[in-house]
C-alpha cells in the first residue's frame, strides 16, 4: 500500500488497483487495451511484476478463467540495456 | 452480433475507428469489424508523430487541416488523446540539403505552414542534448506534433459507440458479398452482416479484402514493410520533445514520447514485404548507431523495448482513399505508408462525408489519392516518409 492507501499493481508506472478496476468497470476488459491505456507492463520490468496480478484482477472482475487471458507480447531486451553497450561505444569515455 | 447495418467498416486502426466515429456522428448506422484488438495492426506500433512537413501540395494541405483537427480532438471526443505541438526538426548535413530545405519551406509557407530555416545553435536551444556540430541547418516547424495512438483509437471507438456504432473485435472478415457489381455485405467468422456500403480500412491487409470483393490483389498494390522502433527509459520532459531527423542519416529519428518521456528511436531499415513482426538485432544496432550520434547522451540511457510494425506501402507512398468504381458501395482508405495515424482525423471525416453526403468540406484532394491511379500506371510524386 502507498502512503495514500492506494494499492500499487504496476510499480514501474505507478498504476493502482483502483485504476485498473475502474477501467474494467467502464467496460475495458481486454488486457491489450488495459495495458496501453494504463501503461501496465510497459516499464523497465517488462510486466514481470504486474501482468500476473492484472490477469487475476481481470479474471475476478469479469468471471473469466485466468487461463483464457493471454499474456501480452514480451518485448526484448528482457532486461534494460544502455544504448551505448549495444553499439559497442561505452569504453571511449 | 447485428446482421444488418448501413455501413460496415473493416479495420479497427486509427483510420477505421475515425471513419466509424465520423459516420456515426453523421447519423449513419455503422458497424466496425476488427480481426484482432483495436489498433493492433499498425496504429499501436507507430512512432506517434503528426506533421505537415511534406513535399507536395496535397499532403501539406490535408495535414494542415489535420493539425487543426488534432488540436480540438480531445475536447471533441471528451477524452485526452495527449496531442502536443512539439514540432518536427529536420537537420541538414550538406549544402544540397540546405537548398532542398529552402524549397520545402517555400512550399510549406505557401500553404500556411510556418516552417523556417534555423541555425544549429537555434536547433540546440530547441533540443538541448543535440549534437549540433554535425549539422548545417534545421528545417523547423513548431506546429507539428505528436499524440498518443492508444488513447486516440480508444477515444474514437468509445465516442463512435456512444453515438450508436457497434464495434466487434476479434471478428475476422472471411468474404465480401458482391452481387451485380454492388456490395451487399460482409461474411465474418461470427456471422454475416448485410450492408449497402463497405469500407476497406484494413491498411496492410487491404489487398486481401479487395480480393475477397473480386478485385485483383494488385489493383491497389499495398505491400507491408516491417519497420521497427526502440524505446528508452523515461527522460525528463523537454529534452527531445520534437521529432528530430537528419534524413541523410538513413532517415533516422528520435522523439520523446509525449506521455512517459521515453525516447522512441527509428531508422530507415526495412524488411519485406512481410507480415512478420519479429524484432531483429540488425535493426537494434543500426538504429542506436544513428540515435546516439544525433543525441550522444542516449548512450547512457537504457533501452527498455523493441518492437516492429508495418508501413503499408503503395508504390508512391501515398494512400488510396476513395470510391472503388467497379463495385457500387465499396470504398477504401488504406496504404498509408506510415502516415495513417497522423492523417486519421481528417481522412475519417472526409470518408464519412463522402459516403453520407457524396462530397466533403475537408481539403482532401480525391484526385491525388485516387485508388484507381495504380492501374493507370499514374503515380504521384512520392510522399516524404519518416515518423
Amino acid at each position: 500500500m502507498s502512503e495514500k492507501g492506494e494499492r500499487i499493481i504496476c510499480r514501474c508506472n505507478e498504476v493502482t488497483l483502483e485504476e485498473i478496476e475502474a477501467l474494467i468497470e467502464q467496460g475495458v476488459t481486454d488486457i491489450e487495451m488495459i495495458k496501453r491505456l494504463l501503461r501496465i507492463g510497459m516499464g523497465p520490468c517488462q510486466g514481470r511484476t504486474c501482468l500476473p496480478m492484472v490477469i487475476s484482477i481481470i479474471a475476478r472482475k469479469t468471471g473469466k478463467s485466468p487461463d483464457e487471458i493471454k499474456l501480452p507480447a514480451t518485448r526484448i531486451p528482457i532486461r534494460p540495456v544502455p544504448a551505448g553497450v549495444l553499439v559497442g561505444d561505452m569504453n571511449e569515455e | 452480433m447485428k446482421s444488418k447495418a448501413e455501413v460496415v467498416v473493416i479495420g479497427g486502426g486509427s483510420t477505421g475507428t475515425s471513419i466509424a466515429y465520423h459516420l456515426a456522428k453523421l447519423g449513419a448506422d455503422v458497424v466496425l469489424v476488427e480481426k484482432g484488438y483495436l489498433g493492433n495492426g499498425s496504429t499501436f506500433r507507430c512512432a506517434t508523430g503528426i506533421r505537415q512537413q511534406f513535399t507536395d501540395e496535397a499532403n501539406i494541405k490535408l495535414q494542415k487541416y489535420n493539425v487543426e483537427r488534432w488540436k480540438k480532438l480531445s475536447e471533441e471526443l471528451e477524452y485526452d488523446v495527449n496531442f502536443k505541438q512539439t514540432g518536427y526538426l529536420f537537420l541538414a548535413t550538406t549544402e544540397e540539403e540546405v537548398e532542398a530545405f529552402k524549397q520545402n519551406i517555400k512550399l510549406h509557407n505557401k500553404f500556411g505552414v510556418p516552417t523556417r530555416l534555423i541555425t544549429p545553435e537555434e536547433a540546440k536551444e530547441i533540443v538541448p542534448l543535440l549534437n549540433a556540430d554535425e549539422f548545417l541547418a534545421g528545417q523547423w516547424n513548431p506546429t507539428d506534433g505528436k499524440a498518443n495512438p492508444f488513447k486516440t483509437v480508444f477515444a474514437f471507438a468509445r465516442k463512435a459507440k456512444e453515438l450508436g456504432a457497434e464495434i466487434y473485435e476479434y471478428t475476422e472478415v472471411t468474404d465480401i458479398i458482391v452481387e451485380n457489381n454492388e456490395v451487399k455485405g460482409v461474411k465474418t467468422n461470427r456471422g454475416t452482416i448485410n450492408a449497402d456500403v463497405v469500407v476497406n480500412a484494413a491498411n496492410a491487409w487491404a489487398p486481401i479484402i479487395n480480393e475477397m470483393a473480386g478485385l485483383d490483389k494488385e489493383f491497389i498494390p499495398i505491400k507491408p514493410y516491417k519497420h521497427q522502433l526502440v524505446k528508452t527509459e523515461p527522460l525528463k520532459e523537454g529534452q527531445i520533445e520534437p521529432l528530430v531527423c537528419p534524413p541523410a542519416w538513413n532517415d533516422s529519428y528520435v522523439i520523446q514520447d509525449g506521455e512517459d518521456g521515453g525516447v522512441l528511436c527509428g531508422t530507415g531499415l526495412e524488411h519485406g514485404p512481410t507480415y512478420d513482426v519479429t524484432p531483429t538485432y540488425d535493426f537494434l544496432r543500426e538504429v542506436l548507431k544513428w540515435a546516439t550520434r544525433i543525441i550522444p547522451a542516449l548512450k547512457y540511457v537504457h533501452i527498455l523495448r523493441q518492437w516492429a510494425g508495418f508501413y503499408a506501402k503503395t508504390p508512391d507512398s501515398n494512400p488510396a482513399i476513395g470510391k472503388i468504381n467497379y463495385i457500387d458501395g465499396f470504398y477504401i482508405a488504406a496504404g498509408f505508408s506510415g502516415h495513417g495515424f497522423m492523417m486519421a482525423p481528417g481522412v475519417g471525416e472526409a470518408m464519412a462525408e463522402l459516403i453520407v453526403k457524396g462530397k466533403t468540406h475537408v481539403p482532401l484532394d480525391w484526385e491525388w489519392y485516387d485508388p484507381h491511379r495504380f492501374e493507370r500506371g499514374e503515380l504521384r510524386s512520392t510522399a516524404f516518409q519518416i515518423g
